[in-house]
């Protein structure tokens, strides 16, 4: 049990830093690579919990095609770092101080003694749960709705972006100069630190 | 055919004139649209007499016919009918109106020829033709509304004829304000007439009148002052006159049709018609004698001093219609009909006299301008001294039996009657010596370079102005056209005038007392019902209240011949003695100004105010631009939430779920 | 281990994402934030399908997924789009759609 503890402990720790770094980090190259280490953190904490299923998608799936998709935009863009001042305004302020309202009410609710109703330690389990077995059955079965509509929304989707990242002739117009820099080569992968 | 189917014939004509000039403006060449009314207003005539014979052959006690065509509104205790009622007293109307209407249109052809609204006045006129008849021929006070407001609207449309013109626009807007007084006075007593009587058509009305109207009640009284409310605006009388001196901003037809022969005297056929509630308030009755006596000597002082030819025939034609007023008021049915009549011929016959002479001038209305037309137009002259003979009652003319006779007739009344009377023959004397100082200034004296030009052989050409104000105009549309015809020279003038001329000589015929009485016999069956029926003074008496009126008439063409040929100039001495008097004479007694001080002034104050304060400070400011400013500084809180930036956005997301969670944590709790 | 443990960590995930949405301009780290956020719900829907001994929730984690990566597409192509039409990728600029 205690190394369940100690790898919950870690994960969660890698889990955070992930977070923190993506927020925090001005390069948005960084803050993809950290993205990528939180959800390995995460797939973590899902063998924890007994779902490996899910943890092998979330690794293969979520970090190995979604993040790489996404490593290749921020390729092709860029992105200015961004200047490294607090934000002004209402934003700077009030963000985060709503946002550590919620996580004080979210935490509130689940540790606070009034929701007994969480059996902290979690219902038996058979055998087979998480495994892709059982998964596969309900998606096929209880849950065939939901798959189905899934993979035509990831049809959709895929189509979508076709469309809408395709070049179209002559509709392309002068905008403000934030765009491809002239000064970069623009067939490398230039990091710059 | 019957009678009735002979009176919708009546109506027929001039609606089908009106409606085939005014639709068919554009296509009819040159002068057909007048031909084309005047043929209408003939066939009314026709119609007319057909009428008349139809009319005769029924049966005495019952002469009258009624009918419908159709029932506007049937309610339960009575029904309002678009009906006609036929009778001697509307045959009579029907007859003096299409007759002398039809010998003003053919006047007009000649006299508006050249105007670029050719077409348009004789629809106008056609109009007003059957507005006059529709309101002669009604069957109930509805319809007789109904007519009433379009003689009104007519004349107001033919005031504003050439509606370029402010004064003339002004003087349309005037007169239809005032006769609008009179709609009103009108439909209050129609009101109370249904809500006494539960009838409106005239049959019903006359015959319950007794049996719910005491002598001198309250209600009837009050009634019948209303109708002469409605009286006394369409016939120019006091305080009600002031319109009909402005009215001559009209073409001269105009003048002479409506504001002469029929429209005025609508007042009079109105208390003629309803004379049984008159005789049922002798009060109101007395009222409208003292009106009438009042407006002829007030009308006929007035007319001593005014320079515009055209105004000093009106005033004569409110003092006239004040002989009328009176005659009809004292029960005098037959005679104030009579002086109706001749009034008719030979007040049309001078303002178609006047308008030959103003056509002459080039435009000109101004008398001291005028002078010696005698030889240049001589037809004109002698048409114009007849009807001056006629006006002021020279012996033997239609006008002599006419207005005499009122008098007789007032006189054999009795008591304050003989005061009234005494009254009219002071007006009597006037009105002779008015007339003639017309005709002498016109025509008498040196002639002016106008008439040498005339004598020469063609008509004086002037710059076309405006004759009140004397600001130019152009001959454009809206305005009088180029072409000024004199009688001399237009066979359709004359050939209007001279039956005029004789009608207004021998027109007396029909009521020589106790030789002819046809016109008294032929109307009794309408008055059979009139406790004063067999009041009427006797032949001698009228004979010699004929002299007294003859000798007045003749005395004061004396003084006028004395003070205009022999004795040239005396008036302008008697101006300068006593000039507060000629200013007051002259001002018409200042009600003009008097009106003006007290209801146009307020009236225009008040309107100003409203259009100041309540409409655009208060409605438009305030409440408009209140409810606009409270809903847009309500929106504008709400926009101040749409930035565009989606970081707000996604701040008000989060605040949202915060909220959510917090409620759903207390309410578990 | 208390599933308890779990959830409060879904919680600081999720709320670190959220401020990293409100905080961020460049339209790429929003989306990263976003899918922070989503991550933090699947973890807790696992959480709960622990608890529950019931397997729905790692199915509805598992369409998440779905869902994160089809609006992961979407998003990106239109920043993608963005760049192609030379607008500046900061989503403080896009602010047309305002009152």
């Amino acid at each position: 049990m205690w190394f369940e503890q100690l790898l919950f402990f870690i994960a969660g720790i890698g889990a955070l830093a992930g977070a923190l770094g993506v927020v925090l980090l001005r390069n948005p190259f960084y803050s993809v690579l950290s993205l990528v280490g939180h959800l390995l953190a995460l797939a973590v904490l899902f063998l924890l919990l007994h779902a490996e299923f899910l943890a092998a998608g979330q690794v293969v799936v979520y970090a190995g095609a979604v993040m790489v998709l996404y490593l290749f935009v921020v390729a092709y863009i860029g992105g200015s770092d961004e200047p490294l001042r607090p934000e002004s305004g209402a934003i700077g302020v009030f963000g985060p101080l709503f946002a550590a309202a919620v996580g004080a009410e979210l935490c509130i609710a689940f540790i606070a003694s009034g929701l007994k109703a969480l059996d902290t330690q979690g219902a038996d389990l058979g055998a087979g749960f998480g495994a892709p077995a059982a998964i596969g059955e309900l998606l096929l079965t209880t849950f065939l709705v939901a798959f189905e509509a899934a993979s035509f929304l990831l049809l959709v989707a895929a189509v979508g972006a076709v469309v809408l990242a395709r070049r179209r002739r002559g509709l392309e117009e002068e905008g403000p100069a934030v765009g491809p820099r002239s000064d970069l080569p623009t067939d490398t992968m230039e990091v710059r630190a | 055919m019957s009678a009735t189917s002979y009176g919708w014939l009546v109506l027929a004509f001039p609606l089908a004139g009106l409606l085939v000039t005014s639709l068919g403006w554009r296509v009819l060449p040159g002068r057909t649209a007048g031909w084309i009314a005047s043929g209408a207003i003939l066939g009314s005539f026709l119609a007319s007499l057909g009428a008349l014979v139809q009319v005769q052959d029924l049966p005495r006690e019952e002469r009258h016919a009624v009918d419908s065509i159709w029932t506007y509104a049937a309610t339960g205790d009575f029904d309002v009918e678009v009906g006609i009622f036929v009778d001697p007293l509307a045959v009579f109307m029907c007859l003096v109106v299409s007759g002398v209407s039809f010998l003003i249109h053919v006047y007009s052809i000649s006299y508006v020829s050249g105007d670029h609204g050719f077409a348009r006045f004789f629809a106008y006129l056609n109009y007003f033709v059957f507005s006059m008849l529709l309101l002669v021929l009604a069957g109930n006070f509805i319809l007789l509304i109904v007519g009433w407001a379009f003689v009104g609207a007519a004349s107001y449309l033919l005031i504003s004829f050439w509606y370029r013109r402010d004064t003339a626009t002004h003087a349309g807007i005037k007169a239809f304000v005032m006769n609008v007084i009179g709609d009103v006075g009108l439909v209050i007593a129609a009101f109370l007439i249904l809500n006494e009587t539960g009838q409106l058509d005239y049959l019903g009305v006359f015959e319950r009148a007794p049996e719910v109207f005491a002598q001198n009640d309250g209600t009837i009284v009050a009634t019948c002052l209303l109708l002469l409310v409605g009286a006394f605006a369409k016939s120019a009388q006091l305080p009600l006159h002031t319109w009909l001196p402005d009215a001559m901003e009209g073409p001269t037809p105009v003048s002479a049709l409506i504001h002469a022969a029929t429209m005025v005297t609508a007042g009079v056929y109105l208390i003629a018609r309803t004379f049984p509630l008159f005789e049922l308030a002798p009060t109101a009755a007395d009222i409208g004698a003292i009106i009438g006596t009042a407006t002829l000597v007030f009308a006929a002082t007035v007319a001593l001093v005014q320079t515009d030819l055209k105004r000093v025939i009106a005033y004569s034609t409110m003092s006239q219609i004040g002989y009328m007023v009176l005659g009809v008021s004292v029960a005098a049915y037959s005679a104030g009909l009579f002086h109706l009549m001749t009034h008719a011929f030979f007040k049309a016959l001078l303002f178609m006299g006047a308008g030959s002479v103003i056509g002459a001038m080039a435009g000109i209305q101004d008398m001291d301008r005028m002078g010696g037309f005698r030889k240049a137009m001589p037809f004109t002259f002698v048409t114009f001294t007849i009807g001056a003979l006629a006006l002021a009652a020279f012996p033997f003319t239609s006008g002599f039996f006419s207005k005499d006779e009122v008098l007789a007739y007032t006189i054999n009344r009795g008591g304050g009657y003989v005061v009234l009377a005494l009254a009219g023959y002071f007006g009597a004397a006037l009105t002779g010596f008015y007339a003639f100082r017309m005709v002498f200034r016109v025509f008498g004296g040196e002639p002016v370079p106008e008439a040498k030009e005339l004598e020469g052989g063609h008509a004086a050409h002037g710059e076309p102005m405006n004759p009140m104000t004397g600001e130019p105009e152009d001959t454009d549309v809206g305005f009088p056209g180029p072409e000024h015809n004199v009688a001399e020279s237009s066979p359709p003038m004359k050939f209007a005038m001279a039956p005029l001329a004789f009608l207004a000589l021998v027109a007396g015929v029909v009521g020589i007392p106790g030789v002819t009485d046809t016109l008294e016999h032929f109307l009794e069956p309408t008055f059979e019902s009139s406790r004063y029926i067999d009041d009427h003074p006797s032949a001698g008496a009228e004979w010699v209240g004929l002299a007294a009126g003859g000798i007045i008439s003749v005395a004061s063409i004396y003084v006028a011949y004395v003070f205009f040929v022999r004795r040239r100039g005396i008036t302008l001495e008697l101006r300068d003695r006593f000039p507060k008097v000629h200013a007051f004479l002259f001002h018409k007694w200042y009600f003009d100004e008097l009106y003006d001080a007290v209801f146009v002034r307020p009236t225009a104050t008040a309107g100003a105010f409203g259009r100041r304060v309540v409409e655009t400070d208060f409605v438009q400011g305030f409440i408009v631009g209140g409810t606009t400013g409270i809903v847009r500084a309500g929106t504008s809180f709400a926009r101040a939430i749409q930035t565009g930036f989606l970081r707000a956005y996604a701040l008000l997301l989060l605040l949202g779920v915060a909220g959510l969670v917090l409620y759903f944590l207390l309410a578990s709790s | 281990m208390d599933v308890v443990w779990f959830l409060v960590l879904s919680a600081f995930i999720f709320v670190i994402g959220a401020a990293g949405v409100m905080t961020r301009r460049n339209p790429l780290v929003v989306l990263l934030c976003l899918e922070l956020m989503l991550n933090a719900g699947n973890l807790a829907l696992v959480g709960f399908s622990r608890m529950h001994g019931n397997e729905a929730g790692q199915i509805f984690a598992l369409i998440v997924m779905v869902i994160a990566a089809c609006e992961v597409v979407i998003g990106l192509g239109i920043i993608v789009a963005m760049y192609r039409n030379r607008l500046p990728i900061d989503v403080d600029e896009m602010s047309e759609l305002r009152g």
